[in-house]
């Protein structure tokens, strides 16, 4: 045998590995594991209070480090996705901790289910920790640093952030379920994860920047949005691939 | 038929051989038990049959299955119990049963049955942090038979149990249970009475394999030298 054997997947069309082993469905399967990931962060508020503390005293910094009261246009786009970005790193490195440490991996590898229940599942925990990190950053960035009324911008700079909340979701999934099984884990995981979510960072606040103008704000540049759409939607499938073999030995 | 077929296992960590030429046939019902000194390599081979590890060499076939080429017709009728309890420190008793009966397609009905059992239904609501360690142990024993598995690897079962805990999970880990077995254990004379066959590993290899009527005690106890 070659030390190269793998298990053999299921072929296109034909039924997953849960149904020939006759296991529980991926959608159950991401209920339970999204419902457990939800209750951890609940008990242990390990990863959203510090991820929203982060982002609130990175504003302050900023406030004070620019000295200006207030901040439009590309500075504003930039300072606010930068901030994102720093804060989602947090929630990142902190994804897989509980599994790696408490043997949630050998658990959720001994049952007969999808692997791939568990990307989704890890990816919309992420997602849920920038969307509540984000209704909490946002509000406060208008408060101590944003010089235009943020109202009449909320809705389309609510598309742009979902559009960066995706793909921080499916990258961040991603690298954290690479580094978690690594000695240097804190380390390799912002290292992979930054320069791969620089074009998200870019697209959001080019796509931004416009909308928080002090002067004829306008609409998000289209192409960015597709940029950003079109990245989430690579990263995805290049997570959906990959993710069984990062969990395999 | 055998539920374990293994002919010339090798597993090894980077350059390091935890377990090599490793063979050996286990009929279905009967108890495997593992003796060795610390680092000889029972826990790797529990974690190549359990599917958790691949294989680097030799033929594998757990309860009719070739590993890794079907590992997904292993998984879900193994049950493991190891070092590590594979609980979350931050929910409770019942919410980790109920969490591992969803990955394994299990009536919530069985996560009260097993709480029963191991006489955990009380503290059932309680975070596993807050109980002792024997109790997480019960509660890790009720994990592994959650989903009635038809081969049963126990790593040191019995750690942190006292006689009257290992008098209740015996039943469901022990020799009535009906399951077919593998233990690893450094306990010559508790073990060697639950055996069908003994296997003893020095250094990833194995120094002993036969049945375990045939083993001399004394025979154990020098894997230990």
């Amino acid at each position: 045998m070659s030390a190269l054997a793998r298990e053999t997947p299921a072929p296109q069309g034909e039924p997953t590995e849960a149904a020939r082993a006759g296991g529980p469905g991926t959608l159950s399967v991401v209920g339970a594991l999204l419902r457990k990931e939800l209750l951890v962060e609940l008990r242990t508020l390990e990863s959203v209070p510090g991820m929203s503390l982060f982002a609130v005293t990175t504003f302050v910094v900023f406030h004070f480090a620019l000295n200006r009261s207030s901040v439009e246009g590309d500075l504003a786009a930039g300072i606010l996705w930068v901030t994102l970005l720093f804060a989602g790193i947090l929630g990142i490195n902190r994804l897989f901790v509980a599994d790696a440490d408490q043997g949630g991996f050998d658990g959720f590898l001994l049952a007969p289910v999808d692997r791939s229940a568990m990307l989704i599942a890890k990816a919309l925990t992420l997602l849920a920790y920038l969307v509540v990190l984000e209704l909490v950053a946002v509000p406060a960035f208008a408060l101590l640093l944003l010089g235009p009324p943020l109202g009449p911008a909320l809705p389309e700079l609510l598309v742009t952030l979902a559009l960066g909340d995706l793909g921080v979701a499916v990258i961040g999934t991603l690298v954290a379920a690479l580094a978690v099984r690594t000695r240097a884990r804190d380390l390799l995981g912002p290292l992979l994860a930054l320069p791969l979510l620089v074009p998200i960072v870019i697209g959001g606040a080019r796509a931004t920047s416009p909308l928080l103008a002090l002067t004829h704000p306008q609409g998000p540049a289209a192409r960015w949005l597709l940029t950003m759409g079109l990245y989430d939607l690579v990263f995805g499938l290049i997570a959906y691939a990959l993710f069984d073999f990062l969990l395999e030995d | 038929m055998a539920a374990l077929q293994v002919e010339g296992l090798a597993r090894h960590y980077g350059e390091r051989e935890a377990l090599s030429d490793v063979s050996l046939s286990l009929a279905e019902g009967q108890t495997l038990v593992v003796f060795g000194p610390n680092g000889a390599g029972k826990t790797t081979l529990l974690r190549v049959l359990a599917t958790l590890l691949r294989p680097h060499a030799g033929q594998v076939r757990v309860l009719g299955s070739s590993l890794p080429q079907q590992a997904w017709a292993v998984r879900g009728r193994v049950g493991l119990l190891g070092h590590e309890p594979l609980l979350y420190r931050e929910l409770t008793a019942r919410e980790n049963l109920r969490f591992h009966a969803r990955l394994h397609g299990v009536a919530e009905e069985r996560v009260h049955e097993l709480l029963e059992a191991v006489a955990m239904s009380a503290r059932g609501g309680e975070p596993l942090r807050t109980l002792s360690r024997g109790m997480v142990q019960r509660v890790a024993v009720a994990r592994a038979v959650l989903h009635d598995p038809a081969l049963l690897l126990l790593d040191e079962p019995h750690s942190n149990l006292d006689p009257a805990a290992i008098e209740l999970v015996a039943p469901l880990i022990g020799a009535g249970s009906g399951r077919t077995r593998v233990i690893c254990s450094h306990d010559p004379t508790g073990a060697l009475a639950e055996a069908d066959v003994v296997l003893g590993l020095r250094a990833g290899r194995p120094a002993l394999l036969r049945a375990a009527g045939a083993v001399d005690p004394v025979e154990i106890t020098e894997l230990y030298r």
